[in-house]
This record gives structure tokens, C-alpha cells and sequence, in this order.
């Protein structure tokens, strides 16, 4: 794939923001160009669900073999959560099309497709909302931006709501809060009511749901994963942390995402939570159950993102914990925070968190009994509990990038800026229109970041990698830090291609990196494996 | 096209009242009928379409948080752009509504050679959005004085302010030019931005033609096409009273401006113009975010099929057995 993509500026340079004359966009259909859309989700993990219409098909085909009533069963649903979100139905009435939300979204940043300005994408289904829900629209029709209900309309739903990360930054500038990301999540919903989906995450909710994990990896696996981790942990700082697994009686459950303590670089950062978590001498243990923060329903439907999110109460109950930590991930995040009491909820079973380090009790958290680690952590270093040796980071001139949810959806903004400021001596902040909450998704979030929408990811993170891009140049940053898995799968292959020579990596890889700890040997090399050069 | 539509449709209604009382002499239809119906159709209309909102549940607290969060204590928190408490929450909505915040942050992005995006402040659409809606509103305000005898004191002092230069006979208000000045920039933005051309639809054109018609027959009235101003009052109060007069004789300028008013008034329940309403119901700007310390409630939360722990047990018991984990069924 990456042969057949033009060079950065080639590609930059060609895109144009001004929408093209000529029809306009009720008029025209977008183009399934390989490289811009994702692949169909699988027929056996869509029946193993119980979605409907499991069948095989592709975007690309003409026929998607919808089931003969696909515009009733649509439109019926689309009825059903009218009635069920006020968001649905209140951002389908009060657009006035002021335009503020336009040049916002990363993807239309990237590639300048006018149906990638959030008021165009909430107009996909707004325009059918018209037509069948309103006076004004069964009357005037197109006059009033109403249009039928067709297959044409459903194939451009498809495309352009699989090319929204839901990141929320658009409700940002919306005068009324118009959140486009409830437009897609409801979108999204109504497509999968006639087995259109993609298989990036119909596959990893399938195993989520059976294994614990959007990987698939199956409990001997997981414990074989961490106790690897932890072997490589104890080459680097000379004995082993002895991680806790599905332990009845802790005081603590653990939740990470599964790429934690699979993928790279995600594992160097859960190599930092080891570290820090034996450092303390946290009383905590992992589940292989449990096994995923993360949650691929979220991008679904919600019913989707509630069954897999049950899991953790169920679990922490089941263990006897006393409370959660969550570790680094975006949308998981999203979910623990604005979804997760109010979904599975009342924790009644759990105690407010306090920590035993420190003894803050978290008020913050004390309905949903799960605290943040960027949260857990700077309060441990405000406490003064941790020996923190910056310069064991000195290899890394480190820009922060805030992952959406956590920054839209939560307002955790400082707590990582906090830890990053005693782990790391060369800090450095990119503009300020794209940090904090007016930052810029990495463009492969809400179950995007596949091989085959490749072209895609790079246009939507081209905004991101711009923005690194210039503290590189000004700087010479080298490590984009963040705290969201799908940010470290993804952004990597963003950065080759927008910012090369800018690696990725997480806040506790840092906090690993610089937590000096009782017994270790002299540090050889990082939490990577990379050798220290001797102080200058 | 959509300009023309609209363009039109609102030239269309302008002839029509101006027949309608000059040749047809319909002083009862433009006088009493129209303006009694449509502002029936705008109490009801309003009315149902807040009530639709309101009686929507709102199963999920999802703020957009534009700041800090509240948690730890030594972490100052951003109470207005991510609130914590129901008075930060009010304070949020009044920056809103009154202020218009989120249009304040409004930033313009440049594809520059390099290519460099880069993102420039762009205050324009926020203060011509200002402009108009706070110079309607103190014009709609003045307006008051055809309302009530004798003229309240406040709508004088209004009327004070607004004319504080004392700019020619009669005295300039210097909201009729801000009103129509902003109408003027949002239109021009509309049709000669090419993005926000694109977006636009007939209605977007159509309330700004049909603002901008009653903007101009008013300032015409008032400045240079005279009407009977002591029979327009009669007749308001007349209407306000329940006790419609004829009034003829008022002159058909008046006619054209009430009948636009009229069909804005009516319009309003079924446009876009509801954001007056809708943003005061927005999940995403009136909510708390506490989330965590405070638990929502989802009015229609029903169960789902889960895999429980106990069948994840007991399908991967082998594996389990194999890595020596504890089981909870031996």
C-alpha cells in the first residue's frame, strides 16, 4: 500500500479546500477508492454477536445484499432513537449551518472532500431525517434539504461515517454543542441494523466478547504476556516484579488495554506500570478476563459497547477488589467515564478509591470507583512518594499529544502534563490550536486504524503530524508522547509518513523510564532496551 | 440556485401584502387574520418543539469538556469550560447564549507552502452573529412602544441609548445599522465563502432575505416612507386587547413589514430558528461533568446478553488449568 501513496507534500499539497463547482453534494456520490474506506465485517464474528444480515459482501461491490425492507427496518430505527437520545433528535433540528465546524475535523483537513466538514456529514442522515420526519421536509423536499431514503445515500453513509473518529472536536466550535460524533455513533448504529459494518470492529468486538480482549488472546496467553514482560523488565532493572494475576482479595484491579501487553510501543509503557506498581508496593492484580480497557463496541452501537464494557464490574465484584485503576487508553476512557456507572452501574460493591500510598481519596471518582493512572500517579509524585531521575530520559525531547476522549470527553488535561514534567527534562508544547481540547485525533480512532483505509489515516492524522512536524523542526522533538493504545498503534505509521524520525510512545514508558526504585541495578539502557549514551 | 429560491419566495411575499393592501385593500386579512394566526402557530409550534426535546431522555452524560477536569484538589479546574457543579454549569450555558463562547474560539485553517497547516483566530462570524442577535433583541425590545400606553420607562431609556448620538430627524438607532450590517456579512459570507456556499441550503438564504426584508421596510418606515405611527399603535393594542381594529390608513409599508413579520413568526416553530430554544437543551454544553462522582441515570437502561465470567470459565477451563490459573469451579 504505502509504494502506491504520493510523497507527503505531493499529497498535502494537492488537497483543496474550496468544494468543487458544479452539482452539489445531495448530487454527488463518493467513489469506494481503495485506500479510503475499510473492508466488510465478517460474516461469523457478525452472527456471533447476533447482528443482523451476516453475509459476504464488500464496500467496493455493487450489490451489498441488503435484506429486501433495509429502508424500513432504517427508518424504524431511526424512529426508535428519536424517541431515545435528545442529542439525535436535537442536533437533526438546530443546525443553522454557520459553517464554524468546517475546517475542523482532521479528515477534512486531509483531504478537503467537503462531505468530511462535520455540517455536511451531520446533513447525510439530517437530509433524510427531513424527509421522513418533518413537516417542512415531506412538503418542500430538497428545498428544505430533505432527500429519499436510497441505496446511493446508505453507500455514502457507510463511507463517510467510517471516515468520522468520533473525536469530538467539532462540538468544540459548534455554537449549540452539535457533537458529530452522536451523529455517527447513531449512524453507525442504523447501518449495522442492516449488516453494514466493518470488519475492523466487528472482529476485535467479536473477541472481546469471547476471549476478554479485542486481540483474541486467550488467558494462558495473557498470563504467558505479562510474565514475559515482566522477565524483560527484570533484565533491565536486575530482579522481577512478580505481577499479580486474577488474584481474589486485592485491593486493586488493574484494567489496561490489551494492546498493553501486546503491541509495540504500548508494552514499554506497561512495562512503567509494573515498575511503578511494585515500586509503591500496590496491592493490585490483572485480569485475564477482564483483559481489555479498551472497547470496540463504543463503535458499534451502544448495546455493543455496554456488553462489553460489563465486564469490568463483573469482574472487579467477582475478584473482591476494593477499586479500579484504568491505564492509558482514549476510548476506553471514553466509556469509564461518560457510559460505564450509568451503563453497568451502581458499583455499590466497590469502596471510593482512596490511595494507599498517599491516602487521597478520590472524590472525583466515587460513583464509578475508578480512578485514571496519569490521575493516580501525579498524585503519588505530588505526594512525593516516587524517586524520579529525569535524566534517564535525556534520550527523548518529548511533544504530548492529547488523545480526543480524554480530553473531550473528561477534561484530563494537567494530571499528564504534571507527570510528564517530572520525568522528563526537554518538554515541549505544540500550538496551541491543536493541544488540550482543541487537539487533532491521529485520524485512525473509532476502529479506523486499518492496513487498507491506510491513505485515509494518513490525510485524517496529517493535521497531527503537522503540528509535530513543527516542534520537530523548531525543537528537535523525537518522542510524540500520548496515553491511548489506538494512538500508539496508529501514529507511528503517521509520524513515518509526516514527521519521520519522531518515535511514539506512552507517559509511563517515561515514568519507567525515570522511577528510581528500591534494589534495581544501574540502568544500561531504557525501558526499550536502547543503551544510555554517557551524560554529556 | 438556493439564493434564487429563496430570494424569490421573499420578494414573492413582499408583493403580495403590498397588493394585498393596495389593491385588494385585505386590511382585515393582513391586519388581524395573518398576524393572530401566526403567532397561535409560534406559541404551539414552540411549544411542542421544546416539548419533543424535553421529553427525549438524555440517557447518557456526555459533555464536550473544553478544560480542566475537577479531580484532585491542588489541580485548579476549569469551572466554565468543563463544570463540575450546576452553577458552573449555568455559567457555562449563559457564556453561551449570551456570549456565544464556542464561536469565539472559531479559527480559520490555511494550507500554507510547505505545505504547513496553519491556523489563524477568526473573530468575524462571532461578532456578526453578536451584532445581530443583540441589536434584534434590543429592536424587538423597542418595539415596545407600540405595545403599551403609556410607553414603559425602560423602553425610552432603551430608545435613549440607542440613539445616544442624536444622528439626524429622526434620531439614528444605531442598532437598525448594526442589524442590518450583520445580516449583510452573514449573507455575503454565505454566498461568497465557497465552503459555506456549498452548505448552504434554500432555507439558510431564506431567513436571512426575509430578516433582512423586515430589517429594511422598518428602517424605511421609520426614516422615510412615513406611516400613521398613532394608528399602528391603535391597532396593536388593538390586537394585544383582543379588540382588532380596521386599520386602514396606516399606509402599506407597514403592511409589508407586519406581514414579513408575520411569516417569520410563523416560520420560526418549523426552522432552524429553533437553536433559540434547542440551546438551552444541548447535552454536550448543560451538562456536569461528574460523571464518575455522580451517577446518570438512563431512564430506558435494559439488560443485554453478556458473556459472564462464569461461561468464560468454563470455555477456556482447559487453558486456564494448563496456565495454572485459579478457577473459580474447580
Amino acid at each position: 500500500m504505502s509504494e502506491k501513496l504520493p510523497k507527503p507534500e505531493e499529497l498535502a499539497g494537492a488537497i483543496e479546500y474550496t468544494p468543487p463547482a458544479g452539482p452539489g453534494w445531495m448530487e454527488t456520490k463518493p467513489a469506494f477508492r481503495k485506500g479510503t474506506y475499510n473492508h466488510a465485517g465478517l460474516a461469523e464474528n457478525v452472527q456471533y454477536l447476533d447482528f443482523p444480515n451476516p453475509r459476504k459482501w464488500q464496500p467496493y461491490e455493487q450489490d451489498w445484499k441488503l435484506p429486501e425492507n433495509w429502508q424500513q427496518i432504517i427508518l424504524e430505527g431511526m424512529a426508535d432513537r428519536l424517541e431515545k437520545y435528545r442529542s439525535f433528535r436535537l442536533f437533526m433540528d438546530i443546525c443553522v449551518r454557520c459553517g464554524a465546524c468546517a475546517d475542523k475535523c482532521h479528515f477534512f483537513l486531509g483531504s478537503g472532500d467537503p462531505k468530511n466538514m462535520p455540517v455536511l456529514r451531520a446533513e447525510l442522515l439530517r437530509s433524510v431525517y427531513k424527509r421522513y420526519f418533518t413537516t417542512a421536509g415531506k412538503l418542500l423536499g430538497s428545498i428544505a434539504g430533505a432527500r429519499e431514503l436510497t441505496v446511493d445515500v446508505l453507500k455514502e453513509w457507510f463511507y463517510y461515517f467510517y471516515q468520522c473518529t468520533e473525536c469530538r472536536r467539532c462540538s468544540v466550535f459548534c455554537p449549540y454543542g452539535i457533537d458529530t460524533a452522536e451523529v455517527t455513533m447513531i449512524g453507525r448504529e442504523l447501518l449495522n441494523l442492516v449488516g453494514i459494518n466493518i470488519d475492523w470492529i466487528v472482529t476485535p468486538a467479536a473477541n472481546c466478547f469471547r476471549t476478554g480482549n479485542h486481540l483474541g488472546i486467550q488467558p494462558h496467553t495473557f498470563k504467558d504476556n505479562v510474565l514475559f514482560a515482566a522477565d524483560d523488565l527484570a533484565d533491565i532493572i536486575g530482579f522481577n516484579v512478580e505481577p499479580s494475576i486474577m488474584r481474589k482479595g486485592a485491593e486493586v484491579l488493574v484494567i489496561v488495554p490489551s494492546a498493553d501487553y501486546f503491541g509495540d510501543p504500548h508494552y514499554y509503557t506497561f512495562l512503567g506500570y509494573l515498575s511503578l506498581f511494585h515500586e509503591i508496593g500496590l496491592d493490585y492484580t490483572l485480569s485475564a478476563f477482564a483483559s481489555e480497557g479498551g472497547n470496540f463496541g463504543l463503535f458499534q452501537s451502544h448495546e455493543m459497547m455496554k456488553r462489553l464494557n460489563h465486564k469490568i464490574y463483573h469482574e472487579a465484584k467477582r475478584l473482591g477488589v476494593k477499586w479500579i485503576i484504568g491505564c492509558e487508553c482514549g476510548h476506553m476512557w471514553r466509556v469509564l467515564h461518560q457510559y460505564m456507572d450509568t451503563m453497568n452501574g451502581p458499583a455499590d460493591f466497590l469502596e471510593v478509591p482512596v490511595s494507599p500510598i498517599t491516602g487521597t481519596r478520590f472524590e472525583h471518582a466515587s460513583s464509578t470507583k475508578m480512578v485514571h493512572i496519569a490521575e493516580f500517579t501525579a498524585d503519588l509524585i505530588r505526594h512525593g512518594k516516587l524517586k524520579l531521575d529525569p535524566k534517564r530520559n535525556r534520550q527523548w525531547r518529548v511533544t504530548y499529544h492529547d488523545s480526543c476522549n480524554p480530553a473531550r470527553a473528561m477534561g484530563l488535561l494537567e494530571e499528564p502534563r504534571y507527570v510528564m514534567r517530572h520525568v522528563v527534562d526537554n518538554f515541549f508544547e505544540m500550538p496551541e490550536n491543536t493541544i488540550r481540547e482543541q487537539t487533532f485525533c491521529c485520524g485512525s480512532g473509532s476502529g479506523l486504524g486499518t492496513d487498507e483505509n491506510l491513505e485515509m489515516r494518513l490525510r485524517g492524522g496529517f493535521p497531527r503530524g503537522n503540528a509535530v512536524r513543527y516542534v520537530q523542526q523548531k525543537h528537535d522533538v523525537n518522542l510524540l508522547c500520548c496515553m491511548c493504545a489506538i494512538d500508539k498503534a496508529t501514529l507511528p505509521a503517521v509520524m513515518d509518513y509526516w514527521a519521520p524520525g519522531v518515535q511514539v510512545g506512552g507517559l509511563h514508558e517515561l515514568v519507567g523510564n525515570a522511577l528510581v526504585m528500591k534494589g534495581e541495578k544501574p540502568r544500561e539502557t531504557d525501558l526499550r532496551g536502547t543503551p544510555y549514551e554517557e551524560e554529556a | 440556485m438556493n439564493v434564487f429560491v429563496s430570494l424569490v419566495a421573499v420578494l414573492g411575499l413582499v408583493v403580495i401584502s403590498t397588493w394585498g393592501i393596495s389593491a385588494w385593500q385585505l386590511h382585515g386579512l393582513f391586519g388581524v387574520v395573518l398576524p393572530y394566526s401566526a403567532i397561535t402557530l409560534f406559541i404551539l409550534g414552540f411549544l411542542y418543539r421544546v416539548y419533543r426535546w424535553a421529553s427525549t431522555p438524555v440517557p447518557f452524560n456526555i459533555p464536550t469538556t473544553c478544560g480542566q477536569q475537577r479531580s484532585l484538589d491542588w489541580i485548579p479546574s476549569s469551572r466554565l469550560e468543563s463544570p463540575s457543579s450546576t452553577l458552573g454549569v449555568l455559567g457555562r450555558m449563559a457564556l453561551e447564549v449570551l456570549f456565544f463562547r464556542s464561536l469565539f474560539r472559531n479559527t480559520t485553517a490555511e494550507l500554507k507552502p510547505g505545505p504547513r497547516l496553519v491556523y489563524g483566530s477568526n473573530k468575524y462570524l462571532w461578532a456578526a452573529a453578536l451584532a445581530f442577535h443583540w441589536s434584534f433583541l434590543v429592536v424587538f425590545l423597542r418595539h415596545f412602544r407600540f405595545f403599551a400606553e403609556p410607553v414603559p420607562a425602560w423602553v425610552n431609556l432603551l430608545q435613549w441609548g440607542d440613539s445616544f448620538f442624536e444622528i439626524g430627524v429622526p434620531a439614528f438607532f444605531m442598532t437598525d445599522a448594526a442589524l442590518l450590517a450583520a445580516l449583510t456579512f452573514l449573507f455575503l459570507r454565505r454566498v461568497l465563502e465557497p465552503k459555506l456556499r456549498y452548505i448552504s441550503l434554500p432555507a439558510d438564504y431564506f431567513v436571512l432575505f426575509l430578516l433582512l426584508a423586515i430589517a429594511t421596510s422598518g428602517v424605511l418606515m421609520r426614516y422615510w416612507l412615513k406611516v400613521d405611527v398613532t394608528a399602528v399603535k391603535e391597532l396593536m393594542l388593538g390586537l394585544l386587547a383582543f379588540r382588532p381594529t380596521s386599520g386602514h390608513g396606516i399606509g402599506t409599508p407597514f403592511y409589508v413589514h407586519f406581514f414579513l413579520v408575520s411569516v417569520l413568526i410563523a416560520y420560526f416553530p418549523f426552522s432552524k430558528l429553533m437553536h433559540l430554544g434547542g440551546v438551552f437543551l444541548s447535552p454536550t454544553r448543560n451538562l456536569s461533568n461528574d460523571s464518575r462522582r455522580v451517577r446518570h441515570i438512563n431512564p430506558w437502561n435494559y439488560p443485554v446478553k453478556v458473556h459472564t465470567y462464569e461461561e468464560w470459565e468454563h470455555d477456556f477451563r482447559d487453558r486456564l488449568v494448563e496456565a495454572e490459573l485459579p478457577l473459580d469451579k474447580e
